[in-house]
């Protein structure tokens, strides 16, 4: 993918990605989240990683934010409403946020390897479905398993925290 | 056969006290024999060995560690402590006699000669020994006999509490001459006397460092002869039996502080400023005790003292300089001190135990014999001339006079105080009419009380004379004074009688009434007062120390800050997830920091 | 050309941004979209590493492909679980202010 495509994705991402945390409407706050992952989705796209990049939009924005939305109406929240400011914590966590940012990217900086630039493929497409398949129904075949069980569980228990008394 | 004599003179009378307190408590007769026996068998060995001059003793070597301390069991035999043998051994001898008829009734009598017995040995001892060590040894020993027969009757509180006022004080004594001999050893290295002498040249370059020593020697003299400040104990040692007194209290034990610096002669006289505190600190107790006797109610108080009196004579001797005019007062001393502790006894046990001198009277012409041997005694201690006190007393007069006379009138005064108080003592006792009822009925003592009462007069009577006294001791010069010293001693002594027979003759109480005098100068009150109050210090400070720094510091701060540090842990559970998130973060932040960028 | 380093950086700052919402927000299901996010920045740069790391025979290193599919689908469950449970509270306190869920102390 040409850098200002790459750029444009990531932008529009991470401003997204801000956009949820700093908006005050809770609705508001999910539909950004809902561009940021078609952003990052982009992204995964620019990356060969088709699969992966269906799958995001398919279960996070399709299947999970749709819940979170959902929820926010079931309970029907409303805009955040001004409490008292706790400027200590509010100052300490901005601090330890920032520390971890700046952390982060000297780490990346210093790595050798993050100069490198895409390495070419076998061939221009790859059919990544079907390798990703391959390699999860042989090597990771138990996990798979253990996956769905663990599935099955949250949706049980997903039931049962629901429950209202029975009259 | 040579070497064992001095090994048996000393060891017998321990195995007869071993002997008694192991098997023959319940017999007393048997005990009595063993232990009679055992005294006088070091006595003929102690004339045995007096006899001879080839005696050489084996010596044991206890500790030796080459060039550092060399610590042996050995024997001195020279001419002092062959008649020093002699006094202790003959002297007891007699008292143990004497102790037949006097503790005939006593239940403890089994136990009473066990420890009389443990006595002489450990006096033997001292008197033997040949190096500091040793004779400390033998020091301690002789003070826990004074503890053992002074409590012979413990069931008395008083008799209890002055066993135990005997022992502490001398315990204070001896912590000084414990520090004296490690001071010794430590500038000469050696304990033993013979090798002390030539090693002394080292330390006249420190002339500080001598006198402290010495001084501290002489604490010892000043626990064991009760000098000032040291003296509490001897008064109140007389409620031991009085065949107790006459010994210890007056002819030996006492005797061994004056004993222990004549033996030390040559450290003592290295240091003029310690002789002189010598001769004070005896000046001092000689006069003390002289102002208080003439004040006393208790026959037995009386001589004590009178003891404590010419114990400073005798110290102050030793600070004059003359070891010799010491050892001949002491000499002298010990006959007929022992003489009067003994007659006292007999007109104790007379009168039924009555110890009270206004409760007695006119004993002169019921105890004939008591009466004739007392005076006696009392003429040789008041310096009365022709009997042995006479010369001893006007050889240390001498001496004070030529040597200080600001002591010599002191000395003199003491003597004239000595007669008024022994003449007080004689009259009020001897003279006049009975008091009471028992004094009246009063009968002689038994025979074996009255022969060593006879043989002490004698003793008393040739004690001074250079024919008797010539043969066993080395006798002062002779202090050219002209006229002074005969005359002025002869005054004074006629001064005191003669103010003490008119003021007490026909008397039933007391004319005079000094109460400092009668109260003993107040010491014993003063001494229980620093006691009290230093133990009450000591107990506060303690009690601060243990409540505030170790309960209240080290425990419940202990305590207390696990309990403040977990109260400020807890500070950060506050259930608020977005704060443990923080510091969730806050941990990530610090790790990556040290991991990566170190 | 991108490089590695890119996509890293981009996946870092997501998740910073994710950590900032999860610490400084006051609503519970906000929280809970920011913790997403951080999960998400974590999906971007396995990914990354996965197509940078071309293995001997010219194609991506699936392996963390596959790692990636796992997370998004315990994600999904996750975060099914996590609403039903701010739904049971939200019932109990009628409040989904964080500060007010503050029974768990000493």
């Amino acid at each position: 993918m040409p850098a200002p495509l790459f750029w444009f994705f990531a932008i529009v991402m991470l401003v997204f990605g801000a956009l949820v945390i700093i908006n005050r409407n809770p609705v508001a706050s999910a539909l950004s989240l809902v561009v940021c992952f078609l952003g990052l989705s982009a992204l995964f796209l620019s990356l060969d990683a088709f699969f992966i990049g269906i799958i995001q939009v398919l279960v996070y924005a399709g299947a999970v934010m749709v819940l979170f939305l959902f929820i926010i109406m079931l309970l029907d929240l409303r805009a955040e409403e001004r409490r008292k400011l706790n400027w200590v914590a509010l100052i300490g966590g901005a601090l330890v946020a920032l520390a971890l940012l700046a952390e982060i990217w000297s780490v990346i900086g210093r790595t050798k390897i993050a100069h490198q630039v895409l390495p070419a493929l076998s061939s221009p497409r790859i059919d990544d479905v079907r390798n990703v398949g391959l390699l999860l129904f042989d090597q990771y075949n138990l996990p798979f398993q253990v996956i769905a069980v663990l599935v099955v569980v949250a949706t049980i228990g997903v039931i049962v925290l629901s429950k209202r008394e029975l009259r | 056969m040579n070497s064992l004599l001095p090994w048996s003179a000393l060891l017998v009378p321990l195995c007869a006290s071993a002997l008694i307190v192991l098997l023959f408590q319940r017999a007393r007769q048997v005990s009595v024999f063993i232990s009679v026996g055992a005294v006088l068998f070091s006595f003929v060995c102690s004339c045995l060995i007096f006899s001879r001059q080839d005696i050489a003793a084996a010596e044991i070597d206890w500790i030796n560690f080459p060039g550092l301390l060399h610590v042996p069991i050995g024997f001195t035999l020279d001419r002092l402590s062959k008649t020093m043998l002699l006094i202790v051994t003959g002297v007891g001898a007699l008292i143990h006699i004497y102790s037949i008829g006097y503790m005939r009734e006593d239940d403890g009598e089994a136990r009473y000669f066990a420890a009389l017995s443990l006595f002489i040995f450990s006096m033997l001892g001292i008197v033997l020994a040949n190096n500091f060590v040793m004779m400390f040894i033998f020091w301690e020993l002789v003070g826990v006999s004074s503890y053992l027969l002074i409590g012979h009757w413990f069931m008395k509180d008083a008799a209890a509490d002055a066993a135990n006022k005997a022992f502490i004080t001398n315990r204070v004594g001896d912590f000084g001459f414990m520090l004296g001999i490690l001071m010794v050893w430590g500038a000469t290295g050696t304990v033993i006397f013979r090798e002390m002498a030539p090693r002394l040249t080292g330390l006249a370059t420190n002339p500080a460092f001598l006198t402290l020593a010495v001084l501290l020697i002489f604490c010892g003299a000043v626990g064991k002869s009760a000098q000032f400040p040291l003296h509490v104990w001897l008064p109140d040692a007389m409620e031991g039996p009085t065949p107790v007194s006459a010994l210890i209290h007056a002819a030996t034990m006492v005797a061994a502080g004056v004993y222990m610096l004549v033996r030390v002669g040559f450290l003592v006289q290295a240091s003029p400023d310690a002789l002189r505190v010598i001769s004070w600190i005896g000046t001092i107790t000689a006069l003390l005790a002289g102002l208080i006797a003439t004040q006393q109610d208790d026959i037995k108080r009386i001589l004590a003292y009178s003891t404590l009196s010419q114990l400073g004579y005798m110290i102050m001797a030793v600070g004059l300089a003359s070891g010799e005019t010491a050892m001949f007062h002491l000499f002298t001393h010990a006959f007929f001190k022992a003489l009067l502790f003994l007659g006292a006894g007999s007109v104790i046990v007379a009168l039924h135990h009555e110890q009270n001198i206004w409760k007695m009277g006119g004993q002169g012409k019921n105890l004939i014999l008591t009466f004739v041997s007392f005076s006696v005694g009392t003429l040789a201690l008041i310096g009365f001339p022709f009997f042995s006190g006479y010369f001893s007393k006007d050889a240390i007069l001498a001496l004070a006079y030529a040597r200080q006379p600001v002591i010599f009138a002191l000395a003199l005064f003491t003597a004239f105080l000595t007669a008024f108080y022994m003449v007080r003592l004689f009259v009020v006792v001897f003279l006049g009419k009975p008091r009471s009822q028992t004094a009246f009925a009063s009968q002689e003592s038994p025979t074996t009380m009255l022969v060593p009462l006879v043989v002490l007069a004698i003793c008393s009577l040739l004690g001074g004379y250079r024919f008797f006294a010539g043969r066993f001791l080395a006798l002062p010069e002779e202090h050219h004074t002209g006229l002074v010293i005969p005359l002025l001693p002869l005054v004074a002594m006629t001064a005191g009688s003669v103010l003490a027979f008119l003021l007490y003759r026909g008397r039933a109480t007391d004319p005079l009434n000094l109460r400092a005098l009668r109260d003993r100068l107040y010491l014993d009150e003063f001494y229980g007062w620093i006691i009290e109050h230093t133990q009450d210090a000591l107990a506060r400070l303690s009690a601060f120390i243990d409540r505030w720094l170790i309960d209240a510091g080290a425990v419940r701060g202990a305590s207390s800050a696990t309990w403040g540090f977990g109260t400020v842990l807890r500070l950060l559970q506050v259930g608020n997830l977005q704060a443990y998130a923080i510091l969730f973060g806050f941990g990530i932040v610090w790790v990556i920091y040290f991991v990566i960028f170190r | 050309m991108t490089t590695l380093g890119d996509y890293l950086f981009v996946s870092g700052t997501l998740f910073a941004i994710g950590f900032a919402g999860v610490l400084l927000r006051r609503n519970v299901i906000i929280i809970f979209m920011a913790l997403e996010l951080m999960l998400n920045a974590a999906n971007l740069s396995l990914v990354a590493f996965s197509r940078f790391r071309v293995s001997a025979s010219g194609l991506p290193n699936y392996h963390a492909q596959v790692l990636v599919f796992f997370i998004i689908t315990v994600a999904a469950a996750e975060v099914a679980v996590g609403l039903a449970i701010i739904v049971a509270v939200y019932r109990a306190r009628r409040t989904t202010h964080v500060e007010d869920l503050n029974a768990l102390k000493f």
